[in-house]
Parts: structure tokens; C-alpha cells; sequence
């Protein structure tokens, strides 16, 4: 009964979040770009997001007839619904957690790579070119990066000897994993942002020349889940992020729970500064740049991480 | 003086008096009359075999004669096809014309000469109904394919009201859309080859990356180009059409549209040969306010291509500081000139009003701002290694490739290139400026970027110079055929009151004759053929634009690219679909 009570209040809070989140980057980007951003609706333009809601569930709900419909309804849904379940095993404090498996690590990996179906499945069974070429460069994109994720934490899941999330927040009780994990930490941040296809890696979507990529068929809350999930995904790589480099919950005076948002923020802030400096890179350079940079950088660090505790111990660092 | 020039004799030893008559114009372009039978070998001697060649086709074009009444003696053809061919080691024109009858409307196709010839001939058939040929694929350029009709041509209604009122029914739609279905066979492409299915994705003509309504179909293998096949005409508003029933006056706003980034830089051409035909030489004060406001929109004009082509490599920010400096630009252009992106405000041997009080601190503001903004831009956008990773050695070709072709302006120079009418021709008293001519090396999209940012700070220069050296006197010429007329002179008696009614309604009637002026646009070369019949209003006005070109040539600089490289080549061709399609 109490877990389901957390999760209620964990679905409210995400989806609050998210939803905030598209109004303060909106608003960022606008400060950032001489403009103002929405600022109209609600104090400061608070409610904007609200305002998109309403507007987004009213519009007619709409499947093209050339596409494949089942899929086509499903895609959305399973995006939302993957980075929604990974949230399960993230510990936002000690106590405050869903379902602290001993794998949790394995299972965030897990689904992330089933919200990398959405793309292909919206891509294909939209049934249009921009479409099939954004669902395409989402795959390859994802597939790859995910590669170098994964090993780009085992360092982490080394020092700590656990994929148990909570386990790894406990481990950085003196130092910070970013520290002796540089590289890895580097590496996964920009896996993270391949992963939530984000400037500069939103090259499913790549509006100059792909319209929309993927979901440029979609409309109404169909296109709103992919909205939504993009941002819940921007939380909870962030989320990810702070857990396994940046001390989790940890750190003084304030409760753990401040501390976690606190650090998450942060975190989304640098995701946004990003998108508003950088241009994006061709389909084929990312691809490279990531088997042939960050596959051996992951690798080098795996095998010096094991080095070093293999002849120092586990205490060493 | 045009007779002796020597490419003429060796014209006419060549391939005869008959073959290659002389004609005079009004301007000092040497025009030659040659005959079908000739045309082709002429034209192919005058590119390859003279000394000194004619490397550029620089445009091409038809008149119909039929209405004309201040024609030579002799004339009596029906149509004219008139090339305007380019020597960039004499820096002189030649035209050469070629009558035809109207029952004989055949030419041979120079495409095998020239690639950019192409559209050009197809635009031709399209609006006068000349046949080319050996033209590969002779089809209608600008009107729809249904069109019935050819809209150049004097017989063909200028105003809606004199055509029956259009109406679009259902089964019409459908047949209208059926005629813009892509077929690959059409023109000639595969649609499988190798064991490889070829995509043909359907680029617009509305779509984000393509800055207008201009379609792309681009055959795919993968995410390679193998082909596209530019399908232009949306933007088809007739304006050279529309020049024959607007007096020489009330063109000039028509004239700021076609690239609605020049603003007044396109007024400048038009009124140049204006001015030519009528005789009138435009005050110094004048002078200096026309070129003040044209490099204004240079820059204003580069500004805008500067932040859409980072937005075309996916960077957010820059547009919006971009656009933000341009509107100060518009700021200074508002004081002076009362409008915005198209102020119409030059006049007939002049400009409409003189500067108002307190310009100076405006620009002078101006130009302390801009150049610092420049040098951010420099790290944000062309120091960017994710910018330069997408944009060096993309869409490069050789300063070969870009004369044939027809390319002038920066893209021209972005082949190392220097070549600048503002320097070589100069007009509106450019020769008294002191600025460099930008060049580059490698002829690539970045290339391109980084010769138009440095355009930027020389127009800066320039502008302050004007600023620094605005000479005193009037704004307008002291001429009967300026517009408006002069209100001084008028209202002593019935004779001025006449002539001042007649001046405004009718406007002036500009002396018969044919000019050509060009200048250095802001995407290149653009330049004006005004025929006048000595009437209130042209008899054919010809646009040369510098986009037109420079889109035809997309497809060939594109090959073997990927489609995202597509969108960093459009960007850095930097073109207006207004200009295109005139």
C-alpha cells in the first residue's frame, strides 16, 4: 500500500516536473537568446506548459491513413512507459525508492534500450520517408551509444561492487565517483545526451532537414507523449547522471532529497546550455566519432579502473 | 568606339559580316547580330577558342518584337534571343542577339557549352515559346505545367482582369496535383541500379531547411545523393511581366521584392540603367546616400544568411542575435527612409528625400556596435569545430566549375577568385571607397561563410567612410525626367501645371534605347536589361538575378553528399526563392 502511494506521488511529481521543465528551458533559452520566451500564460509564463497540454488533448486525435496503425499508437506509449519504469529503481534518498533491486543499473540500461524501439517503430510505421530516415538514424544513433554507456559505468559499478543504485550513492560517501571516473563520467554524459536525443545529437529529429524525423506523422497527445518523454528522459538521465558521479542524496546540511534535485537540476541546466551553443554534428560523424573516440576511451578507462584496484584493493581510491 | 574593338573584327573575319553585325545600344555593351546557323560556333569560339575568352554565359533571354515601333530600319524579325556572355580577362560584356521569325521558333541548345544555359533556355521556352534544340529536357521552368500559354510574349494578358476569373474545381485540383507527382523516368533517372532501390525524397516546397517555396526531389541511396531535381516557380510572380505595364516610376518598389533581403540594392540596378537610358547623372550627395543604404542591407541581407546557415547545422542561438542586429540595421534604414526591408526609396536621378537630422549618431552607434558582435560570432559560429566539421570541403567546386555555372558574388570569390563589380566596374561612385574584396581558397560551404562575414566588416568601412565624407548638395538631379518632378518648377502657369500633371500620372517618357546595368547585390551579380520604346513605360525589362544561377548549380555540387550536407550547401549558397523566380 505504501509503495503504491509512491508511486502516485512519483508519476504526479515526474510528470510536474517534466512539464516545468519544458517551460523553464523555453524560458532559458529565450534569456540566452535576447528574447523573451513564453511569458504570458500564468505568472512568468508558468503555465505555459499547461496551456500546451490542454491545447495537445484537444486537437483532433489524428492517425494518417497510410500508416500502420497499431504500431503506430503503440510507439508513443512505449517511450513514456520505458523511462517512466526506470524511475522505479532510481533512490531519490536513502528510503525513498520503488523497488531497489540488486540490478538496478542493468534494469535503467534495459529499458532505455527498449525506448530506443519507440523511434524505430514511429519511424516505420508512420509510413513516410522523413520519417523511416529519422527512425533509421535514431537506431543506429541509440544502438551505438548505448554500447559505449554501458561500459562507460563499469568503472563506477567496479568501484562499488554493486549494480544496486543505491549501493553506488552509498560507495561515494568520501569522494565523488566523477573524480577518479573522469573519463567515464565525461563519456557518459555524452552518451546521455545521444540517448535522449538532444542538440547536438538530435539528429532523428534534425528539423532542417528531416522536418520532424521520427514523429513528423504525429499529432495531438500522440506527439505530446513524445514530447513528454523526451523531458522525462532529460530528468532522468540527469537523475542517472547524479547518482552514479555526483554523490547521489549525499552531501551537508540539507536533507538528502533537496540535495538530489538540487544536483539534477544542475545537471539539466548544463543539458539545456548545451542545446542552446552547439550545432549538430553529421549522422555519420556522431556514428564515428563514437566507435572510434569513445569506444576505446570507455575501454582504456574499464581496463585502468581495473588495474589500479586489482593491485591496490578496493579501498585504493 | 564599339566598332573597334578587336574581338569584333575577329568575329567578323571569322565568320563573316553577315554572321556577326554590329548594333548599337545605348550602352557601352558591344552588341553583335548573328543568325541561327552561326549561333552555336560563335558562341563555343567566343568561350573557347578566342584569347582572352568569354567565360561566363552571363544571362539569357528573348524579346518579342512584335509591338516595338523604335526598332533599326531593317529589323523586321518578330522575337529576339539575346545572350549576354561575360569576359572576365577583358571585364566586358558582349551580347549577342539572334532573330527569329515567329514561325520559325528553333534554336540550337548552347547547353552543351554551357551547363547553366539549361534553365536558362527552358525559362525561355516557358515564357516566348522559342524550342531549343537538343535541349535535354525542355519542359516549362517558372508556370505550371498546365499553363497554356506563353506569358512574355505581347499577346499575353498582363492583368488577371483581362482573363477569364480563374477557378479551381475538384476534378482540376486533382489533375493539378497528378501533374506535380515526381516521375524519375521523366527525367531520365533509375530507379533501381545495382541491386540499390533508390529513395527520391521530396524536399519541399515547404520545408524548413529549404528558406522558401522551392522544391527539391533528391534521389537517394541511403542517405547519399545521387541526383535532385530542383523544381522551382512557386515564388513565379511575374515581375518582369508586370515591368511592362507599370510606369518607369511605379516599378521601383516591385524591384525591392525580388531579393527581399536587398531592400534598395535592388533599386540600384533598375534606376542605373534607368538613369542611362534618360541621360541623367545623379548628384554626389546621392551617390553616397545610395550607397550608404546598399551596403546597409549587404549587411542586413548577410546577417540573415548568417544566422539561418548555422541554423541549418542545427545551432539555435545565433539566428536570434543575428536578426536582433539586423533590426538595428532596419533601426537606421526606418529613420532615414520611412520603411523596412523595402523601403522603395530611391528615385528616378536620385533619392526621395535628404538625410534626416541626427543620422550621423545612428550609424555611428551602429558601427560601433557591429564589429565587436562580429568577432563573437567568429567563435560562436565559423570557429565551431562541430560548424566547421559540417561545412569544410562540403559543396566545394573550382572557379572553373563556378563560371560556367554563372556564379558571381561570394561564391565566386569563395573560390579564390577576386572579382568584385564594385571594384571593376565601379558604379555610383564605388571607385572613391577604399575596401578590400574578400577572397577565399577551397570554394566550400565554409569558404563561402567566411567571405560573406568578411564582406560584412568592409561594408562597415564603407559606411563609415560615407559617413565620415557625405558631400553637401541636392539629393535629386536637376533633370526633366527625374520623379517626382520638381515642385519648384511648377505652378507658374498651365504650361508647368501641365507638364508636372503629366510627370506624376504618365511619369516621365524615357528616351528609346537599351541598357543593361549590373551591380554587386548582395548574393551576387544582379543586373537590369531595360528595353525602352520611348514610352511611359518599358517595353521589356529582363532581371538577371544572381539566385537563379546559383540554385541551378545545387544539384551538381551536391552529388555524392549526404542529405544533412545538402542543408549546409543551401545554406551557404545563400539564396532568395523571390530572386530565383523573380
Amino acid at each position: 500500500m505504501n509503495e503504491l502511494v509512491l508511486i502516485v506521488l512519483l508519476l504526479g511529481s515526474l510528470f510536474t516536473i517534466s512539464a516545468l521543465l519544458i517551460w523553464v528551458e523555453r524560458r532559458l533559452l529565450g534569456h540566452w537568446q535576447e528574447r523573451y520566451g513564453p511569458n504570458r500564460v500564468g505568472p512568468g509564463g508558468i503555465l505555459q506548459s499547461a496551456a500546451d497540454a490542454i491545447k495537445l488533448l484537444a486537437k483532433e486525435d489524428w492517425t494518417p491513413p497510410f500508416a500502420d496503425k497499431p504500431v503506430f499508437v503503440l510507439a508513443p506509449a512505449v517511450v513514456v512507459s520505458a523511462v517512466l519504469l526506470s524511475f522505479a529503481v532510481v533512490p531519490f534518498t536513502p528510503s525513498l525508492i520503488v523497488a531497489d533491486l540488486n540490478i538496478g543499473l542493468l534494469f535503467v540500461f534495459a529499458l532505455s534500450s527498449l525506448s530506443a524501439y519507440s523511434i524505430v517503430l514511429a519511424g516505420w510505421a508512420s509510413n513516410s520517408k522523413y520519417a523511416l530516415i529519422g527512425g533509421l538514424r535514431g537506431s543506429a544513433q541509440m544502438f551505438s551509444y548505448e554500447v559505449f554507456m554501458g561500459l562507460s559505468v563499469m568503472g563506477v559499478v567496479m568501484l562499488a561492487g554493486s549494480f544496486r543504485l543505491r549501493d553506488i550513492v552509498e560507495a561515494q560517501q568520501d569522494l565523488w565517483f566523477c573524480i577518479p571516473q573522469m573519463i567515464g563520467a565525461g563519456i557518459f554524459f555524452i552518451a546521455a545526451l545521444a540517448e535522449t536525443h538532444r542538440l547536438p545529437f538530435d539528429i532523428p529529429e534534425a528539423e532542417a532537414e528531416l522536418v520532424a524525423g521520427y514523429h513528423t506523422e504525429y499529432s495531438g497527445m500522440k506527439f505530446g507523449m513524445f514530447f513528454l518523454g523526451e523531458y522525462l528522459g532529460i530528468v532522468l538521465m540527469s537523475s542517472l547522471t547524479v547518482i552514479l558521479f555526483l554523490g547521489g542524496w549525499q552531501g551537508p546540511w540539507l536533507p538528502p532529497l533537496v540535495w538530489f534535485w538540487l544536483k539534477t537540476f544542475m545537471v539539466i541546466m548544463v543539458f539545456f546550455l548545451i542545446r542552446a551553443t552547439l550545432p549538430r554534428p553529421r549522422f555519420d560523424q556522431l556514428i564515428t566519432f563514437g566507435w572510434t573516440v569513445l569506444l576505446p576511451a570507455s575501454l582504456l578507462n574499464l581496463l585502468v579502473t581495473a588495474i589500479i584496484i586489482l593491485t591496490n584493493g578496493h579501498d585504493a581510491l | 568606339m564599339m566598332h573597334d574593338l578587336p574581338i569584333l573584327d575577329e568575329l567578323r573575319l571569322r565568320f563573316g559580316k553577315d554572321s556577326a553585325q554590329i548594333e548599337e545600344t545605348r550602352d557601352d555593351i558591344p552588341t553583335i547580330s548573328t543568325n541561327k546557323a552561326s549561333v552555336l560556333p560563335l558562341l563555343r569560339f567566343l568561350k573557347e577558342d578566342t584569347d582572352q575568352p568569354y567565360r561566363m554565359l552571363f544571362d539569357m533571354t528573348a524579346i518579342d518584337e512584335r509591338n516595338r515601333t523604335t526598332r533599326p530600319m531593317d529589323a523586321s524579325n518578330e522575337f529576339t534571343a539575346v545572350y549576354t556572355l561575360f569576359s572576365f580577362d577583358r571585364n566586358q560584356d558582349l551580347r549577342v542577339k539572334v532573330p527569329l521569325a515567329s514561325d520559325d521558333l528553333l534554336l540550337p541548345s548552347i547547353t552543351s557549352i554551357w551547363p547553366s544555359a539549361n534553365w536558362y533556355e527552358r525559362e525561355i521556352w516557358d515564357m516566348f515559346g522559342i524550342r531549343f534544340n537538343g535541349h535535354p529536357y525542355l519542359r516549362r521552368l517558372l508556370m505550371p505545367k498546365s499553363w497554356e500559354g506563353h506569358p512574355l510574349r505581347k499577346d499575353h494578358p498582363a492583368r488577371a482582369t483581362e482573363m477569364t476569373p480563374y477557378e479551381l474545381e475538384e476534378e482540376d485540383e486533382q489533375t493539378e496535383q497528378d501533374l506535380l507527382k515526381f516521375s524519375p523516368e521523366e527525367w531520365g533517372m533509375q530507379r533501381t541500379h545495382d541491386q540499390v532501390e533508390y529513395m527520391f525524397l521530396n524536399l519541399g516546397p515547404a520545408h524548413t531547411g529549404t528558406h522558401g517555396i522551392l522544391r527539391l526531389v533528391v534521389q537517394l541511396a541511403g542517405e547519399q545523393i545521387v541526383d535532385i531535381v530542383p523544381d522551382i516557380g512557386f515564388h513565379h510572380r511575374a515581375a518582369e511581366k508586370m515591368g511592362e505595364r507599370q510606369t518607369w516610376h511605379t516599378y521601383i518598389p516591385y524591384t525591392d521584392r525580388i531579393d527581399y533581403l536587398g531592400g534598395v540594392m535592388n533599386e540600384l540596378p533598375y534606376l542605373l540603367a534607368v538613369e542611362r537610358l534618360a541621360g541623367i547623372r545623379v548628384p554626389a550627395r546621392a551617390q553616397v546616400i545610395r550607397v550608404m543604404l546598399a551596403e546597409l542591407f549587404r549587411i542586413a541581407s548577410h546577417l540573415v544568411w548568417y544566422g539561418t546557415f548555422a541554423q541549418d547545422v542545427g545551432q539555435l542561438s545565433p539566428v536570434f542575435y543575428m536578426f536582433t542586429d539586423r533590426e538595428r540595421v532596419f533601426h537606421i534604414i526606418e529613420a532615414i527612409t520611412g520603411g523596412r526591408m523595402h523601403p522603395g526609396w530611391f528615385r528616378i536621378g536620385g533619392v526621395a528625400h535628404d538625410l534626416p537630422q541626427g543620422w550621423e549618431h545612428l550609424v555611428r552607434e551602429f558601427l560601433e556596435y557591429l564589429p565587436p558582435r562580429l568577432n563573437e560570432y567568429d567563435d560562436l559560429v565559423l570557429g565551431n569545430r562541430i560548424f566547421q566539421a559540417r561545412t569544410k570541403g562540403v559543396g566545394r567546386y573550382t572557379t572553373q566549375e563556378a563560371m560556367d555555372w554563372g556564379v558571381t558574388g561570394p561564391g565566386l570569390r569563395a573560390t579564390g577568385f577576386s572579382w568584385d563589380f564594385r571594384k571593376t566596374q565601379p558604379y555610383s561612385g564605388y571607385e572613391q571607397f577604399d575596401f578590400e574584396v574578400p577572397t577565399a581558397t577551397n570554394g566550400d560551404c565554409y569558404d563561402r561563410g567566411l567571405v560573406r562575414v568578411e564582406e560584412m566588416r568592409q561594408s562597415l568601412r564603407i559606411i563609415e567612410q560615407c559617413l565620415n565624407q557625405m558631400p553637401e548638395g541636392p539629393t535629386k538631379a536637376d533633370h526633366a525626367l527625374t520623379t517626382p518632378p520638381d515642385k519648384a518648377r511648377t505652378l507658374h502657369d498651365i504650361e508647368t501645371l501641365i507638364q508636372h500633371f503629366l510627370a506624376v500620372s504618365w511619369g516621365p517618357r524615357i528616351p528609346a534605347g537599351e541598357v543593361m546595368a549590373k551591380v554587386e547585390a548582395t548574393k551576387g551579380c544582379n543586373a537590369y536589361y531595360l528595353i525602352s520604346d520611348g514610352a511611359p513605360w518599358p517595353y521589356r525589362v529582363r532581371i538577371r538575378t544572381p539566385s537563379f544561377p546559383h540554385i541551378q548549380m545545387v544539384p551538381s555540387i551536391s552529388k555524392g553528399h549526404l542529405l544533412s550536407d545538402l542543408l549546409a550547401i543551401l545554406g551557404s549558397v545563400d539564396f532568395v526563392l523571390a530572386d530565383v523566380d523573380r
